[in-house]
């Protein structure tokens, strides 16, 4: 279907284009990728009168690791993670994942990660990677530039801590040490389809051995993606054993709470959350050189 | 609005709607109708086009008003001088189509994949395809054009 009328304006500063969305308000939205918002514009179940172009904005599309975090501006491209001089070291392994899984390739070079997070679809790749990263994201609102954990970012299914006239400009990852790994596990029907269950971690060890903090998250599990709150607490400060990885896993089974669909049933669904927190883990430590 | 796209060096000016996709914008504005739709929805591939040389865009989700200023490569800028290009002549040469619908998309997600890994595996090839559907070869022989076009296979492979 072709995507009901709308108004064009291409901005070339940020400035420019947070003037048009505190002009436009809750009839504008922003045009990063445009990989979700154009295919639902298309189905029209989003119809906004303004479409703001933010593609040209050349200082968006940084990504960088600055001291202690990884920027992302909010034109910064799939690809462009994919392609980054430092995607192979290990301790960006979960970034690594996911890179390669969401979407398509070709959708990838268009596609970006701050506006993933942004569409906050329940089934999206980057939000349950932000959840076990701890990521922040850049909101620049009427009131100045404030920084929002990503927990009280993703407030429902597509919907954020983004208000109407404001813009996220970016997302920051908090640089992991190098006795960190994680991975990320996806079970599609097909390359490009959402995912049917996914889990992101993240695993950081002690000098000893024993696991400093973990970051477990879910997509496909709920209204958005889900934090497994119960496998980081299991996880921290123990010594990783098969064990311990059950015991994690069961906890992302009792978290998960899917719809079912033709992807699977709920129970189904909340069965792979835990086999793949569990895959997940086992991987991370074993990129870590840990068998367990 | 008024915009201009250069497609295969070509500048066109035209006057269109913003809703209008860039996919449309090429087949009945330009009238450049090499390049296919196929899914309408971001999942087949064959629409794909190459915007500002390197990368690979499906082009039914990308508005031809975000195209103004920038320049697209369609599969009917691909041959130079009536001669084809090199992974033009690889699915000639390797068989790599039988109904030609998803050609166009396969060939150009394929240029911008070999404009960043000139030398890319064959489990390159397969990834950087996967965003493209064809239901007739069973893919094979499209990997083939692509390693043939990379040097990696000789043209020869096509005719036994």
């Amino acid at each position: 279907m072709i995507p009901a009328a709308f108004d064009y304006l291409r901005a070339h500063t940020t400035d420019e284009a947070f003037a048009h969305l505190q002009q436009h308000g809750a009839e504008a939205r922003v045009l990063a990728g445009g990989q979700s918002l154009i295919p639902a514009m298309r189905f029209r179940l989003a119809r906004p009168a303004v479409l703001v172009d933010i593609n040209s904005l050349q200082d968006l599309g940084k990504l960088r690791i600055d001291g202690s975090v990884l920027a992302i501006g909010a034109i910064a491209r799939d690809s462009d993670i994919e392609r980054a001089a430092w995607i192979g070291e290990r301790r960006w392994s979960l970034i690594h994942d996911v890179s390669r899984v969401v979407a398509d390739p070709v959708v990838r070079q268009m596609g970006t990660i701050v506006g993933s997070l942004c569409h906050n679809d329940p089934a999206g790749d980057w939000t349950a990677t932000a959840l076990a990263s701890r990521a922040i994201v850049v909101i620049r609102g009427k009131g100045g530039t404030r920084r929002v954990p990503i927990d009280d970012f993703l407030v429902d299914s597509f919907t954020t801590a983004v208000g109407d006239g404001e813009m996220a400009l970016g997302a920051e990852f908090p640089v992991p040490d190098d006795r960190t790994a994680g991975s990320y596990q996806k079970v599609e029907r097909k390359v490009g389809d959402f995912a049917t269950a996914a889990a992101a971690v993240q695993v950081s060890l002690n000098a000893d051995g024993t696991i400093r903090s973990a970051g477990v998250a879910l997509s496909a599990a709920g209204p958005t993606a889900v934090r497994v709150d119960e496998a980081e607490r299991l996880l921290a400060g123990q010594k990783p054993t098969t064990e311990l990885i059950r015991a994690a896993a069961a906890a992302a089974s009792k978290r998960s709470a899917p719809q079912a669909d033709l992807r699977g049933s709920v129970d189904y669904k909340r069965h792979l959350a835990g086999v793949l927190v569990a895959r997940g883990l086992h991987q991370a430590l074993a990129r870590l050189g840990v068998q367990a | 609005m008024k915009v201009h796209v250069k497609v295969n060096d070509v500048v066109y000016e035209r006057d269109v709607e913003p809703r209008t996709l860039l996919a449309y914008f090429l087949r009945e504005e330009c009238r450049l109708t090499g390049t296919h739709i196929g899914c309408d929805t971001s999942s087949c591939g064959c629409c794909v086009v190459v915007v500002d040389g390197d990368r690979a865009v499906k082009s039914c989700t990308m508005f031809a008003a975000q195209a103004d200023g920038h320049e697209i490569l369609t599969v009917e800028g691909l041959a130079q001088g009536g001669k084809l290009h090199a992974l033009q002549q690889g699915f000639w040469d390797q068989h790599g189509l039988q109904c030609g619908y998803c050609t166009p998309g396969m060939l150009l997600t394929a240029y911008a994949l070999l404009k960043h890994e000139p030398n890319p595996s064959e489990a390159d090839i397969r990834e950087g395809l996967a965003g493209n559907l064809c239901r007739c070869t069973g893919y094979n022989n499209i990997v083939k054009a692509v390693q043939q076009a990379t040097g990696a296979l000789q043209p020869a492979g096509a005719t036994k």
